[in-house]
Order: structure tokens, then sequence, then C-alpha cells
């Protein structure tokens, strides 16, 4: 047996607590109001281009992503505006949303709905691209990149590589899995239509072993498809962070502050190339995604295709309600998903998990000293050190964060799962970061 | 010969020599500075905090030197009573300048805007104002963590532990502006401190729309415009449904205390209310 390929430097082995894995995806109706929220991607929010009292359909767009970085917005449901208003969000903080009242469920025409497998595709790459970015399709790993931007590659890069991201080595969630299962073909003709788009000849997926079943279906299916390959990794999280995965794959190391493309990769998540199938082939535009609703005390966990905008109350009510002794919501996975402050806020682009921890499990350990074990310095993916970084961002000591690579910390949390003193050093890198971006930018505006 | 000699001699050439060299280089290189300068600084309290915009003490003596006038250059820790003593040293007239404090405008206690949430990530406003909107649920609130507290040079600020919320010490706060500056929901601001300390203030600053004001705290201003009708000064101005009472122009007449609905405006230091008969023959208030 030939040995697994990982990344080489630090990483941690959460348990994986999979308990919808061998669930299948279950199709929710729409809800009786949908609540899209405009700000769904990175970057700026959308600007919306429908008012009160008009008449919706589904697919039909809603907002306008005008900034660089900025992406459409469609709706995912008929029915009427009831207003244009603002909604709290995941943070609790209020954000402008379209909300609209469900009547029936009428799709825009052109939009193909059947199952069939539709492979020929004769766009230009060009052509591809502009799809991409009229319907609205944003990473579905959860860092809601806008997906058009990272297929504009600069004329002196050449990509050599397209990377398909099916690690989901995020504890609990099993969104990516079911999908890989379910709409493998979709997924690889989504990734045929991506290649040409890059104009590459050669593709990886990446999926951890803990997922055989998700491997051998397709290595099965890519027997089809010329060049696509599946490769099977070593568990280790954060395998699916993109700079991890291009070292997991392809054995390079993506330099500080530079980009996939500047290795020659692009990397996509395999639900990203799901919703690109469906926008390229069947001129749907992103309006539902895969949330897996899980946690240790959720009586029915699953995983769920709901329309965008969806609240998660919903989703929460199909798992057989909130546990007594809920003690905290994460939108999200367990190691990168935030708590939410209310269960009414619904479901954007950016959720691919809803999890929920009973009180006994959802508070912190008390913070002790640092004993300066330099568990943390091992584990760090990027070669960092979180304990460093972390003081220095407490005593707001910037400069000497920003010359310690501060900006380089992918926030993947294995720093702070690691630390044996409970020390909540990515909630201090982060700081660290917002404070140091600001410094950055205030110098570059200047000069 | 002895070698101590030697040693005398060459070390005592080299010695003349670099005296030389050293006594013309500094001749050539003479930095002038005004004696006024550092006699102003010894004055000053020399506490570098930054108060007067200025990178320290000595800094604001020498700009005070080369304009030689207090506009725009006051030293708000020192106050009225160094102003004579820099004035009379400078031989110009000292600018009057009522002494500034600094203001909370957040009265979310724990009682008047309920906790909805807990909150136990690292203990910094910075932070979790990044993070979430607090634990009552409006996005203007006082977090409570202490990064005012933290910043004050004077310890003139301290974190309530029965409210949550800031305390600012009269006698001690200098108006340097520290905490105004470490806030991140900008809740602190500089207001004249008042005759007898008395002042009266909008304390809030949300500016979200009344109901959903009122929702997560009950002492919110909801925007309801009354003290705007009331106040014969004009000195109240009502922007994203938030009521501001400019201190220029604020007579502390105290009418628009009363017809708040909410209790969003303070009176600090004031004597107790007399029983008003308002025009219709109701009374307005009686409240101390």
């Amino acid at each position: 047996m030939t040995k697994l390929k990982t990344f080489i430097r630090g990483g941690i082995h959460p348990r994986g607590n999979k308990r919808a894995a061998k669930l299948p995806i279950t199709i929710l109706e729409p809800p009786k109001q949908a609540t899209i929220p405009l700000s769904q991607s990175l970057g700026a929010p959308s600007v919306p281009i429908v008012n009160k009292g008009d008449d919706i359909k589904v697919g039909q767009l809603i907002a306008k992503g005008e900034a660089f970085i900025s992406s459409n917005i469609h709706s995912s449901v008929s029915g009427k505006v009831n207003k244009i208003d603002t909604v709290l969000d995941s943070t609790g903080y209020r954000k402008i949303s379209v909300i609209i009242d469900v009547e029936g469920d009428e799709w825009v025409e052109g939009i193909d709905r059947s199952t069939t497998i539709k492979r020929e595709c004769n766009l230009s790459k060009e052509e591809v691209v502009a799809i991409i970015k009229d319907k609205g399709i944003v990473g579905l790993g959860g860092a809601t990149f806008p997906t058009h931007i990272k297929y504009m590659i600069p004329k002196d890069r050449t990509p050599e590589y397209l990377i398909i991201n099916g690690v989901e080595c995020e504890p609990m969630l099993s969104a990516d899995h079911r999908l890989m299962l379910e709409k493998g073909m979709e997924i690889l003709i989504g990734i045929e239509i991506l290649m040409k788009a890059l104009g590459v000849d050669k593709a990886m997926i990446g999926i951890e072993n803990n997922k055989p079943d998700a491997i051998e279906h397709l290595t099965n299916l890519s027997k089809d498809f010329k060049g696509i390959t599946v490769h099977a990794l070593k568990v280790k999280y954060p395998q699916g962070a993109e700079k991890q995965l291009i070292n997991s794959l392809v054995g390079r190391k993506v330099p500080s502050g530079k980009l996939p493309i500047d290795v020659g990769c692009v990397v996509n998540n395999s639900g990203t190339a799901y919703a690109i199938y469906e926008a390229v082939q069947k001129n749907k535009p992103l309006i539902d995604r895969i949330v897996t609703v899980t946690g240790p005390f959720v009586k029915e966990p699953g995983n769920y295709q709901v329309r965008i905008g969806t609240p998660i109350t919903d989703l929460i009510e199909k798992s057989g309600g909130i546990p007594e002794d809920t003690g905290k919501i994460i939108n999200g996975g367990p190691m990168m998903g935030k708590a939410i402050l209310t269960h009414e806020i619904p479901v954007s682009k950016g959720t691919s998990g809803i999890v929920l921890f009973p009180e006994a499990e959802a508070n912190r350990v008390p913070m002790l000293n640092c004993i300066r074990c330099t568990k943390c310095v091992m584990v760090c993916p990027m070669g960092l050190e979180p304990y460093l970084l972390a003081v220095q961002a407490e005593f707001s000591k910037f400069e000497g964060a920003e010359k310690h690579w501060i900006m380089d910390c992918i926030e993947c949390g294995s720093c702070q799962y690691t630390c044996p003193s409970g020390r909540p050093l990515l909630d201090f890198i982060r700081l660290g970061k917002n404070k140091v971006g600001t410094i950055i930018r205030n110098r570059t505006t200047k000069k | 010969m002895n070698p101590i000699l030697t040693a005398l001699i060459i070390l005592g050439v080299l010695g003349l020599v670099f005296g030389i060299i050293i006594y013309f280089v500094g001749e050539k290189f003479k930095v002038i500075e005004d004696p006024l300068i550092d006699e102003i600084a010894e004055l000053l309290p020399g506490g570098n905090c930054g108060g007067c915009g200025l990178a320290g003490c000595h800094a604001f003596a020498e700009a005070l030197v080369t304009a030689r006038s207090f506009e725009g250059i006051n030293c708000p820790v020192g106050g009225a009573v160094l102003e004579g003593q820099i004035a009379h040293l400078l031989g110009i007239d000292p600018v009057e300048k009522e002494p500034d404090i600094a203001v909370v405008r957040c009265n979310g206690t724990f009682e008047n805007a309920k906790s909805k949430l807990k909150y136990d990530g690292p203990a910094t406003c910075a932070f979790a104002h990044n993070l979430f909107v607090g634990e009552s649920g409006c996005p203007n609130s006082c977090l409570g963590l202490g990064d005012c507290e933290v910043s004050c040079p004077f310890d003139a600020i301290h974190i309530n532990s029965k409210t949550g919320l800031p305390i600012v010490d009269e006698d001690k706060c200098v108006a340097c502006g520290a905490c105004v500056k470490a806030c991140p929901r900008s809740i602190i601001e500089l207001r004249p401190k008042g005759k007898k300390s008395r002042r009266i203030y909008v304390c809030c600053t949300n500016k979200e729309k009344g109901a959903i004001a009122r929702k997560n705290c009950v002492v919110a201003c909801i925007g309801c415009g009354k003290c705007v009708t009331v106040c014969p000064h004009d000195a109240i101005t009502m922007e994203n449904n938030l009521a501001y009472i400019d201190p220029q122009k604020c007579k502390l007449c105290r009418k628009c205390a009363p017809v708040c609905p909410t209790g969003a405006i303070l009176e600090l230091n004031f004597p107790p209310r007399k029983e008003v008969v308002a025009k219709d023959g109701l009374s307005i208030s009686t409240e101390a």
C-alpha cells in the first residue's frame, strides 16, 4: 500500500463525529417566508434591484454585485417582496436583506430542473467565466469568495492544476461527503467545465481517507474523464485549507502573501464544482445548498438541500428541534464556525452546517498562563508562533506581530484546540490581524 | 621609554585631537533652542498623555513657543491655572476655556439592557466588537470589557461591576481623550464639564429604529423627537433616530429631560426638581 499524501507542517486530529455521514440528502420544501441577505459573499454587499411589492420568480436576479469583489444574488423562492429591511445576521448586527413572502413555486423560464445528466459543453473559456459570474457562484466551502475572480488569471501566470477540495476536514459536517456520493457525475462534469475554463489538462480531487465510499465512487466515475484523478489523503485538520491542500496534492508551498495561482494552482470546493455544473449545464443560479444539521444530542441529524434564505429554525425543527440543554449553536463547523446569537437567522451561501452543542460542551475552559510548551507552534500549519502572536496582539505590539507574519494566519484554530492552558490564542490573533490589516492598508493608501 | 609615560602621551594627544574635532563639529551643527521651551516644559504636567494632540509635553512646549498663542493648542490636563503661568512666561493673554470631561453615552446597565447571551471570549472590547453585537443585543451598547479603563493614563475611568458600565472619576479626568480613541463603539465623548459640573446629555448612541432599540434596552433613545420640539435654544438635533444635544448651544434649562419617554436624557449634579406645572395644568415631573 502506498503512503497516503498529506501536508507537511503541523495539523491536528480532532475526532470526526460525523453522525450525518450515512444519511442521504433530503430536499426541503421552500419556506413560508425567505430572508435573503444581501451580503452573502466576501467583499462589498450586493445592490438590490427589486422593490417592495414586486412579484418574483425562483431564479430571478434580485441584487447585483457591482463592486470588484462582490456577487450576484438570485431569488430562491417565488412570491412577493415583503420589504427590504435590516435583519439580524449571525453576529447580531443588522444587515440589509430582501424579505420575500412565498407564494407557490414558480421558476424563471429556461432553468432545467430535470435530473438528467448533460455532459456536452461547447462554451468558450470567457463564456463559462461569464456564466459563473452571472449566476452568483461563490466558494461553497464556507469562505464565500466569489468564484469568477479566481478564474480571472493574471497574464503572467499559467495555471497547471485544478484542485478540487473534497476533504471536508471539519469534524461533524458531511455536506460535501454526501454531495460527492450522490452527485458524483455532476461534480466531475463541473470539473471538466472548469478545466476548460482554466485551460489545464490536470485536475486533482483530494478526499480524506475517512470517506472511503466517496473515494471509491469518484475513482470509478473518473475513469471516463481524461485528466481527472482522485487522491486519498491522510486524515488531518486543516487539510481543506487552500494552501495545505496544494501542499498535500502537488507538494508545492504557497509563499507568504501569495495566492495559489502563483504556484500554478486553482482550488475549488466540490460543492462549488456542482454549483458550476448546474449553472452552466442547467442554467440554474446558486439558490440552494447542502447544509448538515448535527450535534451530539440532536435527535435526527441530517443533510438537507435547502433554499438560500430559509430560516435555520426550519432546519433544526426537521432534525427534531433544539435539544433541551443546548448551550451553543454554531454556524459552520465546530472548528471554523461561529456561534450564532439567535436561531432565527437565514441560511446563506456560506452556511455549510449547523452544529448544536449541549451546555456542558459549550463553555470555554478557564484561561491559564502560557507554559511555553510550544504545542501551538508544532501544530500550526503555517509555521507561525501562535503564543507569541497572541501576546503581541493582546498588548498592542502590532509592529512585532506584523514582523512575525501574523497576516499569514489562516485562522484554522489548531493552536487554540491544542493549547493545554485553554488560552484563546486564535481570538487574539484575529484581533491582531484586524488591527495589522488596518495599519497596512493605511500605509499603502498613504503612499 | 617608560611604558606608562608612552601610554599617557598617546592618550593625551588622542584626547586633544578628538576634543578639538568635537568642538568644531559641535560649533558647526549647533542647535539653538529657545530656553523658554525648557522653562515651559518644566511647568507642564509631564505625563506625555497626548491629550493636546501632540507627541508629548516637550512637543507641546515647542509648539507653544513657535506659535506664541494658545490658538488651537491646549493642555487639557493643566487647565486654566497652567495656562495662566505659561501666558505669564510668554507675555501673552490666556484664553478662557471651559474644562472638558469624558462622558459615557450608554446607560445599558444589566437591569436596563438585559443580557440575552453569555460572552466568554477574551476580555477586550476591540475583539468583542468585531465578533458580535454585545450581550444585550444593542449594536451601540457599552461592552463593559474595559478598553477605556486600560487606556486611561490618569486612572480616572473604571468599570462598575454592578452595572457593567464605566464610571468617570470627575476629579481625576482631565479630558485627554485616550478613552475616546480606545472605545471601538465611540460611546465616550468629551463634553464641557459645565458650571458646578452640571451637564445634560443624551445617554445613548443607538441609531436603530425606536422599536428595535427599545426591545434591547429600556433607556434607549427612540428618536421620537419630543426633546427637539421642546428645546427653546435649538440645541438638540435628530439624526438617524438619535438625538444629540449640542453643548455649545445648550443653556441647561432642563426642559428636555422630563419629556423624554424613555429617560435617555440624563441630568447630572442638578438640585432636585421642584413641581413644575405646565400650561395645561398637568404636572410635568416631580422627579429628583
